[in-house]
Order: C-alpha cells, then structure tokens, then sequence
C-alpha cells in the first residue's frame, strides 16, 4: 500500500494530491498535461521537492512533514522509468541491467535471469544501447529499474515516446511484469487506451487536484476521446467529440465515485 | 638526424608541458564541474579569477608567480621548508605553463560536464548510486573524449608557453629551456637562425603528432561513451 499527501506551490503551480494505491498492482495517475502526474511521481521518488506532505510504502516512511522525515533518493527502493529510456550510453545491455543490481542491499527478490526472460532481451544483452529500437530501450530500462529491487516502480508516461506498433509491444510487457512480479506499480498516463488496459485503480488529476479516485472503470468514459473540462463536489464535467456519445452516457460513467 | 641538444630540449619540452597539464587538469575538472554544475555567490567572480591567466600578460603572470611561490613567497618560503624549490626549476616552468594553459583546460572540461545529461546522473542516483560512484560510474566516463580535448588543448598551450616560463623559471638549458625558449636563445646569437628554424621545425612536428594523437584518443573515447 502506497499512501501519498503532496502540498507544493510552484510558482503559478499548485500541487495538492492525496491518494492511496494497493500494495499490488497498477495505479494510474490520469490526466492531462499540467495536471501534476509527473510532479507527483517526482515527489514520491525523491527528485522533487515538497512542501507539506506525507509519502509511505507501507510501513516505511519516506517522506514525512511534520516529522522531517525525508529519505534520500537512492535509499528509497524506487524503480523509477522515462518516456525516453535514459539508458547509460556507454554501457552495454548487461551493465545497464545490472547498474542498479549491483548497487541493491538486502535479499535480491528479483532475478537477473527471471526479469530477462520475461522482458525477451536475452538476445540483447551483448549490445551496445545505441543500435537498440525504441521498444527494445523501453524494456531495458524497465528491466534495469526491476533489477534495482525496488519496492515501487515509477512509470512515468513510459509508451508516450514510442510510435503505435511499439506502443502495443511494449505495453504487453508491462502486463507481463504486472503478472509475474508482485510489485506496486504507479503509472502516470494521459492515455485513455493505456488505463483501460494497465489500470486496477485510477487516481485522475487535473490543475494539481485529485478529481476523483476508483477503481478502473470509472475512466472508461475517457476512452471515446473525452477529455476533463471542469469538476466540483459533484462530480467531473468531460468534453466529448461529437457523435461519440450522448451526454446522459457520460454522466452514468464518471458519477461512480 | 637530431642533434644530442635538440633532443634534450624537446624531451624537456614534452616533460614540461606534460606535467603543467598533470596538476592543472585536475583542478580544471574541478573548477569546470563547479561552474557547470553549482550555483553560488561569487561564481562569476571566481570564474572571472579562474580565467585571469587568460587576459593578463604573460610576463604579469611570471611576476605574481614569483612574488607567491619566489624564494621569498609565501607559498615559497613554505615549500623551501620541504626542500621543494620551483623558482628557476623545471617543475617551476611546469607550474607556470599549467597556470598559463589552466583556463583553456577549464573551459573545455566546464563544456565537457555541461554536455552530460544531467537526467542521465537522477536515474543513477535513483538506482542507489550516490555522489562519488555516479561521478565515476556516469558523469566522468560520458565526459571522457571532452576531457581528453581539454588534455591536449593544454598540453599544446603548455608546450607553446614562453612570457611566464621564461619570467618565473627563466632560460636555463637542460633545465627550463623548452622549444620555445630555445628558438628565442638561438635568436639572440648572431647566425642562429638556422638553429632557430631547425627547433621550428622540431615544434611543428611536436604540434602534428599531438594532433593526430588526440584525434585518435578522441575517436577512441567516443566509441567507448557511445556518442
């Protein structure tokens, strides 16, 4: 269980969240750009800062106000994934993997040859990163933050780089780890067609605000392209492409909350 | 084909100029690493200091060098009581060339640590690698062709440098005459300009070897840091 209370005042910029995600599986952060999803996931990882807050993995605190609890980013045991891969370019496949490995103290829970096998980059270990496709770097980088044995991992927008074909390449890997690792997953997204396929629980942010929180299906109203105009105590007002649904259809979806 | 003299005088040359860039290019990537990567006050004022050798007089440069690290100098009067004397010494050239070529160096290890992607060093650092393990394991490997330029832009300026060796180590044969104050010493004899024009020659060679390794070491770098 992952439980977040961010409040940050950037500039112009607000940012005031406070959820919770299971201890299994995928949150997705949803919303449109300039919600606060990657500043979110920056404050939970440690690269960002934050004014008044609490951030807990469970039972550890990572982050904490009110007790100047404020765990450095490298001891926090977060794995943490790009839309651009940000593989070290002078090191090989391996040596990328096995970075974070190499530096992970305590019992190694995740498995080189496990994660590997799982992510099919065996053939790619030899390479240098540069000759790797867009698709392949993704799933490096998702296996070298795995390998780093953390106990969350951070995807921050990790398809929004690739074109549709790696898209869908990628995103079955990321189902495949979603399966075979026991492992919290935060996802921050502002793709409809990602969350219905990635989401057990949705957190969707808009102007630095948590506007409401569920499980999955309350967003499956954002699949037919409608994006978030406004919300209140009431509920969330979207606007719809013409023709793709009448309005009553949208209000049975988004009032679940 | 060289003469047993020209040989000494180029040795010394490459030894000189090699041993200026041994101690300034350390500090040059510290130096570099602080502007490129820090902000604090006074930065523009150190920078300004940092790169003074630049605009100053050669020959201005020699004299600080030998009110600081003269036998009556401060820093010369605390080196004599460990038996280090560089006034008039070759090591003393040293540290006036390495002084002379030290902004040159600065300037190229700063574009050096500027062309590191920081976000590459927070995924390190996200990964459990701390300061001095991601300066080591990332930032210094992906800066090596860069530091190796600032290398031999270095060694080039030390091997050329002539006002403040010649000020704070003077022209003493075997031990401060480098190729250039060697050129200058043939000139003052009346017929040595043949001597002059050979040592010439012997510099032009020096100056084409050191680019053609450079190139070399460059070409090499950018294949192992994969850019």
């Amino acid at each position: 269980m992952i439980s977040v209370v961010i409040h940050r005042t950037l500039g112009a910029f607000d940012l005031d969240v406070a959820f919770e995600g299971p201890a299994d599986g995928v949150t997705v952060l949803f919303g449109p750009s300039g919600a606060g999803k990657s500043a979110t996931l920056a404050a939970i990882a440690g690269s960002g800062a934050i004014d008044r807050g609490h951030v807990a993995l469970g039972s550890r605190v990572l982050f904490d106000s009110a007790t100047r609890v404020n765990v450095p980013q490298r001891a926090r045991r977060i794995g943490w994934v790009f839309q651009d891969a940000r593989l070290f370019p002078h090191l090989r496949v391996e040596a990328n993997l096995r970075y974070g490995m190499r530096r992970a103290s305590g019992v190694q829970r995740i498995d080189f040859d496990h994660v590997v096998g799982v992510l099919d980059i065996g053939h790619l270990l030899r390479r240098g990163v540069r000759d790797l496709s867009g698709g392949e770097r993704q799933r490096v980088a998702l296996g070298r933050a795995l390998l780093s044995q953390p106990e969350l991992l951070l995807l921050d927008e990790p398809l929004a780089a690739l074109d549709g074909g790696r898209k869908a390449e990628v995103l079955a890997y990321i189902k495949r780890l979603k399966a075979d690792f026991a492992l919290p997953m935060l996802y921050v997204t502002h793709s409809p067609d990602e969350v219905h396929a990635v989401a057990d629980h949705v957190v969707m942010l808009d102007h630095g605000r948590v506007v409401t929180t569920g499980p999955s299906t309350i967003v499956q109203g954002a699949r037919i392209g409608a994006t978030i105009v406004g919300h209140d105590e009431h509920g969330v007002l979207l606007r719809v492409p013409h023709g793709e649904a009448a309005p009553g259809t949208m209000l049975d979806l988004i009032v679940d909350r | 084909m060289l003469t047993a003299t020209e040989w000494e005088v180029l040795a010394l040359s490459v030894s000189i100029a090699g041993r200026a860039v041994l101690f300034a290019l350390p500090l040059a990537l510290i130096a570099g690493w602080l502007m490129a990567r820090t902000r604090f006050p006074g930065r523009t004022l150190l920078d300004a200091v940092l790169h003074s050798s630049l605009f100053l007089p050669p020959v201005v440069v020699g004299l600080v060098l030998i009110l600081l690290f003269g036998n009556d100098g401060p820093i010369g009067e605390m080196l004599a009581r460990f038996g280090i004397r560089l006034i008039f010494t070759a090591n003393g050239a040293a540290l006036a060339a390495g002084v002379m070529a030290f902004p040159l160096m600065l300037r190229a290890c700063r574009q050096a640590i500027e062309a590191v992607d920081p976000r590459i060093e927070a995924v390190a650092d996200s990964l459990g690698a701390g300061f001095w393990d991601r300066t080591f394991s990332i930032t210094l490997p992906l800066a090596a062709p860069g530091l190796i330029a600032a290398a031999v832009i270095g060694f080039a300026a030390a091997l050329g440098e002539f006002g403040a060796v010649i000020t704070f180590a003077a022209n003493i044969p075997g031990e401060t005459q480098t190729l250039a104050l060697a050129i200058y010493a043939a000139l003052q004899q009346p017929g040595g300009e043949a001597v002059a024009l050979r040592l010439a020659g012997i510099s032009f060679g020096v100056a084409i070897v050191a680019l053609l390794s450079s190139e070399a070491l460059l070409a090499y770098g950018r294949r192992r840091s994969g850019q």
